[in-house]
């Protein structure tokens, strides 16, 4: 059965307050027509979850301007000024988040792990208030999952099952947040037939796409 | 005629061998590209997913960005890879050098590079990852801040991106080496005196008995 489904229909499974992560990096494999839905449709007090903020007119940024993000967990958001002043100002919670420990979280979110161990942030402010774990010597963070309630995902090429292929630098989180949302959309720029995918060259299994929308 | 900050980019060349693998950050350490010695072979990785950063002349591909989000092309033998991967390469000791800027360094080799509180909070992105993860971590920065500050100091004091890991600071005035017993002054750059740098520097060093004038090529160097 085909997965496709109209970006209207995607909408529907976002509401006010949900937590959404969103693929890319600095904008690269965003995937800008559901980001633009969510504009339109002006959910509020919305959890973000991403590498960074992107840009004011590009990206998770489009929807910080807008105001309708309550909270972003991000490693990133120096090429955002709205993200900072919003920051400042309290309307927006920023929790920043090393990129190599977030996506680990993600991916731990994702793969049924109790959380990751890692060197990164010890002995910095990233360290206050988390248990740290001694390994044969050396001195770890124990970081906690993330999850969200629904991933919007950029993919190069799909097949109707959801099979996904990402390309260039564009893949970055977008394979990982797949595997931790409780529901997941992927905007696919090409959406093939089941069996024109070669199943070595399948980057993400079907099995974790409940959706996809047509890109551009 | 060359500026400071590719003097210090010329400089932080030399410290590559053939294979390695490197990182290179924003601002100077992007430069450092442009002076690797054609004679070895360096594959630069970059965090948001790829090794074999290409030149950003011609790029064009809109799915091919480098860290900064700028537009960049991969070379052959490259290859793309996702989020959890890049930093399994950045934290799991397989990148040789990462080289960074600084707002603050200190005597015990601790770096702070990600915020200012209250001012910029730009994020750590993968600042933190990378200086704990790379086998070796290069400051390049310009000697001294705005308004005359100093950067090399005793103790950072801002917020740290990690403890204890930097190994070398490359500045317009001079190399340091950040070693157990701390820092040593391993070269100064042409026109530098030790009288200068000992007055831009608040951190405690020894100068290795066989300092020497830092080198980079046959151009001119500006003086300080």
């Amino acid at each position: 059965m085909s997965k496709v489904i109209s970006i209207d229909q995607a909408l529907d499974y976002a509401k006010d307050s949900s937590v959404i992560m969103i693929g890319g990096f600095l904008g690269t494999g965003t995937p800008e027509i559901l980001v633009d839905a969510l504009l339109s449709r002006g959910y509020k007090n919305l959890t973000i979850i991403g590498n960074d903020t992107g840009y004011p007119e590009r990206g998770i940024g489009k929807l910080i301007v807008n105001h309708q993000v309550r909270k972003a967990i991000v490693s990133h958001v120096g090429t955002n000024p709205e993200t900072g002043r919003q920051m400042h100002t309290k309307e927006l919670e920023v929790e920043l988040v090393p990129q190599g420990t977030l996506i680990e979280r993600i991916r731990s979110g994702g793969a049924g792990l109790g959380g990751v161990l890692t060197p990164t942030g010890v002995g910095t402010v990233i360290a206050e208030g988390k248990p740290t774990i001694t390994v044969e010597g050396r001195l770890f963070l124990l970081e906690k999952p993330l999850r969200a309630e629904i991933a919007f995902v950029k993919a190069d090429k799909a097949d109707t099952q959801g099979n996904l292929i990402f390309r260039r630098s564009a893949r970055n989180f977008n394979p990982i947040i797949a595997t931790a949302a409780d529901i997941v959309i992927v905007e696919v720029r090409n959406i093939l037939s089941v069996g024109e995918l070669d199943p070595d060259e399948i980057m993400l299994p079907g099995l974790f796409v409940d959706y996809l929308v047509q890109g551009e | 005629m060359m500026d400071n900050r590719t003097l210090i980019a010329k400089r932080v060349a030399q410290e590559f061998k053939n294979g390695d693998i490197v990182n290179l950050g924003i601002g100077i350490p992007t430069l450092v590209a442009d002076y690797i010695s054609r004679t070895i072979n360096v594959t630069l990785h970059s965090e948001n997913g790829f090794v074999g950063v290409g030149s950003a002349i011609h790029a064009e591909d809109s799915d091919l960005t480098n860290a900064g989000g700028q537009l960049t092309t991969i070379l052959a033998g490259g290859s793309t890879f996702d989020s959890a991967m890049s930093f399994a390469i950045i934290r799991g000791g397989h990148l040789d050098a990462t080289v960074l800027g600084a707002l603050e360094v200190d005597q015990e080799g601790n770096l702070a590079n990600w915020m200012v509180p209250n001012k910029i909070v730009p994020g750590m992105g993968g600042a933190m990852d990378l200086v704990v993860g790379a086998k070796r971590v290069i400051v390049a920065m310009e000697h001294v801040g705005k308004g005359g500050t100093r950067k090399i100091l005793k103790k950072c004091t801002l917020p740290l991106t990690a403890c204890r890991e930097v190994d070398l600071i490359i500045t317009d005035y001079c190399v340091f080496e950040v070693t157990e017993q701390g820092l040593i002054l391993k070269e100064l750059a042409p026109n530098v005196s030790l009288q200068t740098v000992r007055e831009f520097t608040e951190a405690d060093y020894s100068i290795s008995p066989d300092v020497k004038e830092m080198r980079v090529s046959d151009e001119v160097v500006l003086g300080c």
